[in-house]
């Protein structure tokens, strides 16, 4: 019994503080803000250029000038404000953005991060994302553990860097770990999902990490 | 000194040369210059280099300049939704430079700005950072990427006066006011025409000075590309409630 989609997003809104200004990536991290508690004050920024958006317009009410950046039809909320890309950049890249939530191909123990290309495959670019994981204050990585019983957990990236030690914690289906990219501490694995075993993280994943210590107590 | 001119073809005469630089405002197909992009269309203007954040859709936006095989070269950050663009990237009947969105939104700033060179954290330890020149500031590591300027730059504004001030809407700014400062010249379309004074100076986004051309476009065609909505009588917190 390894986490959902849903499960997965809704642990990842733990990483939310109030007052933070927050980053979602397309797939799974979208799913976050369902899950922003009630009374918290979170602002999702879109990086084409809007601060604060609401969720998708009533049927009928879209508006081809009002959209996020996976070009999807939004609203507008009563704290929004607008700004050109550059502003929107200066804004990832200078450090005001608390958190970004995105997917990745593969996660290394140094807190590498591979999203954006596959060698040999039509590569479609990498818009925001390495601006993103460059800038962002925190930076959360929300994937499955593996992909057709590949580990995605590696010692070192196989595939073209999106960033180089910029993840500060992986969430997967089957657990939580952290990583000290700054410190050089490398990982450790500090929750399991329920069902989810040491020993099946073990076999799934190419990474050494730490166990924290109340999982290797349990 | 007329700015306004009676329609696209006639905003780009004479400005219009193969194998130039043209940088396209938008992201997605929000806040495209649809027009002017038709217009260079039926220029027959080729071996283009195109400065966008995306190449439009097949059929759609710049996507029109690739079915007649007028672009030679996309400088882009993603380009994902053209199968169009596919074809020909992989027949090597296309070049594509790939920047990371934020560092080419901010290379067409420096571009307009006058800086031709800044040094930036982002793609530092990547593919992006080869052959680039690196720097240690505080003990960070730094790439140096250098601004953008184009033989030409077009742009869709919501408002603008006859002198050239522009306003924006919502999401649509994007790319645009850059890009206005960043072309040798620069043509603008503009949605809704009005007379100096009737924009709020405190409210103008790009001033006049920036836009050497303008035609104005009533009533234009807007495409939305991911058509996302909510059923009216669930009213869900947040924006994963794909209908």
């Amino acid at each position: 019994m390894a986490w959902t989609r849903e499960q997965m997003a809704e642990r990842a809104a733990k990483e939310l503080r109030d007052g933070f200004y927050v980053n979602l990536g397309i797939g799974i991290p979208t799913l976050v803000s369902n899950y922003i508690p009630q009374g918290m004050s979170v602002q999702l920024q879109s990086e084409n250029g809007m601060l604060g958006f609401g969720p998708f317009p009533y049927e009928g009410e879209e508006d081809p000038d009002l959209i996020n950046a996976g070009k999807q039809t939004v609203t507008e909320i009563p704290t929004t404000s607008y700004f050109s890309s550059a502003d929107s950049f200066a804004m990832i890249r200078g450090g005001h953005i608390d958190l970004s939530i995105l997917g990745a191909m593969q996660v290394a123990e140094n807190g590498d991060l591979a999203n954006w290309m596959i060698p040999g495959k039509m590569v479609k670019g990498m818009g925001g994302a390495m601006d993103l994981v460059a800038g962002v204050k925190k930076v959360v990585v929300v994937m499955e553990h593996s992909a057709k019983n590949e580990p995605k957990l590696l010692k070192r990236c196989t595939l073209p860097l999106t960033g180089a030690g910029v993840v500060d914690m992986v969430i997967t289906d089957l657990g939580v770990f952290t990583i000290d990219k700054k410190g050089g501490g490398g990982m450790s694995l500090v929750e399991l999902a329920p069902g989810a075993t040491l020993e099946e993280i073990r076999s799934k994943t190419q990474a050494s990490y730490h166990v924290g210590n109340a999982l290797a107590a349990a | 000194m007329q700015k306004v001119y009676p329609d696209a073809r006639a905003a780009l005469a004479g400005l219009l040369k193969d194998g130039m630089m043209i940088m396209a405002g938008g992201f997605g197909l929000c806040g495209i210059p649809e027009q002017l992009i038709l217009a260079i269309r039926d220029s027959g203007v080729k071996n283009l280099t195109v400065v966008s954040n995306n190449c439009g859709i097949d059929g759609v936006g710049l996507g029109l300049l690739l079915d007649t095989r007028q672009i030679k070269k996309m400088i882009s950050s993603y380009v994902g939704e053209n199968k169009t663009f596919a074809q020909q990237y992989l027949a090597d009947e296309l070049e594509i430079e790939f920047n990371p969105q934020g560092t080419l939104a901010e290379r067409i700033r420096a571009g307009g700005a006058g800086i031709p060179a800044f040094f930036t954290r982002t793609g530092t330890g990547t593919q992006i950072a080869k052959g680039k020149e690196e720097r240690e500031f505080e003990g960070e590591r730094y790439i140096m990427e250098r601004g953008l300027i184009a033989d030409l730059s077009i742009v869709h504004a919501w408002m603008g006066d006859t002198e050239g001030n522009l306003v924006y809407r919502k999401t649509a700014r994007n790319f645009n006011p850059m890009m206005a400062t960043a072309g040798k010249v620069t043509v603008a379309e503009i949605e809704h025409l009005v007379q100096p004074a009737d924009i709020n100076p405190d409210h103008i986004v790009t001033p006049g000075v920036y836009v050497k051309r303008m035609v104005h476009v009533p009533n234009a065609v807007k495409h939305i590309e991911q058509r996302t909505v909510r059923k009216r009588t669930a009213a869900p917190a947040g924006t994963g409630e794909e209908v």
